[in-house]
């Protein structure tokens, strides 16, 4: 036991090892370096110089990425080209901001879903089936900026309920982000649901085939007895894999809708990094996007460890 | 339904009998057909687009901005005077063609990648794997941004990270599916035999994943252009002035409350396209014998 969890740790370490690598590596790897994509067409002469100097360009790469790393390690994230600031001050709030916006939404979001993939599989084939996995489907495929367009068109313009962008600064106190944070809420929750439910309806129609359900009802357990606490724990164990690998597509997701409302995140933060090409910023919020998918994957598989004791045995 | 094994002994007529009976069970489900001829329509519009537009899709009349649908403008116009009909169109082409190149990509890379390291397994396949696991953390918008920051955004580069990066996913899946086949006696057969690797993974694993890459192609697609579509959408994908319908909706979406039509339609056409793709690959992934809805995204 202690073994498979040191392992599982050592795994989430590896990921995190890799991902810097390649987030280094491709800029490494390709033409041009931070300070050209930086200057763009004033990539000449002493500015060029300067900035290189500056950002110890004329070290050699191996040596730079070990500076990098330590710096990562220690907490550090680097300074910003254009903002000329530390990123950890820079990444503070809108992390802030992010983290309430997709909290918010699993809370709403997961809850729903579970009930609703549950409804779906219990009436397979039949009306509430269709309409829930059918609505799932387009909630699903449907992009998310036309979601969240859709949305605003609708309760911001025409019911005029919920403003349609956030107009309030990245380090503004909660509470005035109440309003402006409940339509993005929405979109990111709706494309959460359609996945997370889907995986739940063909779980628990799998897990709702099985002999011990049978036995439940031959032995003349009360219904829903039988669907939330025979059934519905066992289909929850593969879910929660999937709902874990949900948030790498939210965290890509929740940069496009973030920027759709204009909502001071993250995301908004990245998009801007790369419009100024300020490629410090936008290694440093790549590293921690990808951090919170590797944290949210160990969770995943931790909790699972806890809840399946065959996966304890297995290896 | 079992996948043909290479050792049949009339392998053409077994396939085309096969392929009928999967159309057969396509044409039970009208989700699927409907998506079918949605989908169709989509590719039609695309090729014929340049000869059936009405208007110039790229001359600008400040005369007529934003104007309402009529029987001139069939889908009004957008903030520049230009026709959104024709635009809409023509909106599809660039998405369509950079996506479906992309997804070639991916298929073949990822798919040979995915069965040789299923055959050959072993501690390469464990190492390599952590690293495809790796490379799944990274939220694809991420990686492509990044990337498109440092090299520009020119077709090529788009479907080359497309495919490099959506080629990883499918690893993953077609793996999985050969390590189903590697114990089968056809393929101990074939090494000892002494076929060579390069003859087992294409002649004898190659056909019996294959189902699962032609179903791992329709999503991968239909994903792909979801990812396109929000890059064009943020302004890292089609360079204006070439109409695409997500830098449409970016461009005139602040003009919703008075010109709601100007952001429908593209939307509309975008949507549509991703759908259908959608059922038509649920409804083939069933006809063919695999449960799609099992599949995480």
């Amino acid at each position: 036991m202690f073994k498979l969890i040191l392992q599982r740790l050592g795994l989430a370490v590896f990921t995190l090892f890799t991902v810097c690598v390649l987030v280094f590596g491709v800029t490494e790897a390709l033409p041009g370096d931070v300070c050209t994509a930086y200057l763009g067409r004033d990539a000449q002469g002493t500015r060029l110089e300067n900035c290189r100097q500056a950002r110890n360009l004329d070290q050699p790469a191996l040596q730079r990425f070990a500076d990098w790393g330590k710096g990562v390690l220690q907490g550090d994230l680097g300074t910003s080209l254009k903002r000329d600031k530390p990123i950890n001050d820079l990444v503070a709030t809108r992390m802030r901001n992010t983290a309430v916006l997709g909290l918010g939404a699993a809370l709403i979001g997961i809850p729903l879903a579970i009930f609703l993939g549950v409804l779906a599989a219990l009436r397979r084939d039949r009306t509430p089936d269709m309409v829930i996995s059918g609505s799932s489907i387009f909630a699903m495929t449907i992009p998310e900026f036309v979601t969240a367009t859709v949305l605003i068109y609708v309760f911001a313009i025409q019911l005029q309920w919920f403003p349609a962008v956030t107009t309030v600064r990245h380090n503004a106190p909660l509470e005035q982000l109440i309003p402006n944070i409940i339509l993005p809420m929405i979109t990111l929750a709706l494309v959460m649901m359609a996945h997370i439910l889907r995986m739940i309806r063909s779980a628990m129609i799998d897990v709702m085939a099985g002999d011990f359900v049978q036995m439940a009802r031959l032995k003349g357990v009360p219904y829903w007895r039988i669907v939330f606490l025979h059934a519905l724990p066992s289909a929850m164990l593969p879910a929660i894999n999937i709902i874990a690998l949900t948030i790498a597509w939210l965290l890509g997701g929740v940069v496009i809708i973030e920027q759709v409302f204009n909502y001071p995140g993250i995301g908004t933060l990245m998009i801007r990094a790369i419009y100024d090409r300020d490629l410090p910023l936008v290694q440093a919020i790549a590293l921690i996007l990808a951090a919170v998918y590797v944290a949210c994957n160990l969770l995943a598989d931790l909790s699972s460890l806890a809840l399946n004791p065959r996966l304890r045995s297995a290896r | 339904m079992t996948a043909i094994t290479a050792n049949t002994t009339l392998p053409e007529v077994q396939k085309q009998s096969r392929w009928k009976q999967v159309w057969k069970n396509m044409r039970r489900s009208p989700a699927g057909m409907i998506g079918l001829f949605v989908l169709c329509a989509h590719l039609i519009i695309a090729v014929l687009a340049p000869y059936i537009a009405p208007h110039d899709w790229t001359l600008q009349n400040g005369y007529i901005m934003l104007q309402a649908p009529s029987t001139e403008y069939w889908f009004g116009t957008d903030n520049m005077g230009r026709d959104l009909f024709s635009r809409t169109l023509m909106g599809g082409r660039e998405a369509i063609m950079v996506t479906l190149l992309g997804t070639l990509l991916a298929i073949v890379w990822g798919g040979l990648a995915g069965i040789t390291l299923g055959f050959v397994g072993g501690k390469v396949d464990e190492w390599l794997m952590r690293i495809v696991d790796a490379l799944l953390a990274i939220p694809w918008l991420l990686f492509l941004l990044l990337i498109i920051a440092l090299t520009g955004q020119q077709s090529w580069t788009l479907i080359l990270t497309l495919g490099f990066f959506y080629g990883i996913a499918v690893i993953r899946v077609v793996r999985g599916a050969t390590l189903e086949y590697v114990p089968r006696d056809f393929v101990v057969a074939a090494k000892t035999r002494g076929e060579s690797r390069l003859t087992i993974v294409v002649k004898e694993l190659l056909p019996n994943v294959l189902d699962a890459l032609l179903v791992e192609a329709a999503m991968r697609w239909a994903w792909m252009l979801l990812a396109f579509s929000s890059l064009s959408f943020l302004g890292f994908g089609v360079v204006p002035p070439t109409p695409d319908w997500g830098l449409m909706i970016a461009d005139t979406r602040g003009m919703i409350s008075i010109a709601p039509w100007a952001v429908m339609f593209p939307a509309l056409a975008l949507s549509t396209l991703i759908i259908s793709i959608n059922l038509t690959a649920d409804s083939f992934a069933k006809a063919i014998g695999l449960d799609r809805a099992k599949a995480p995204v």
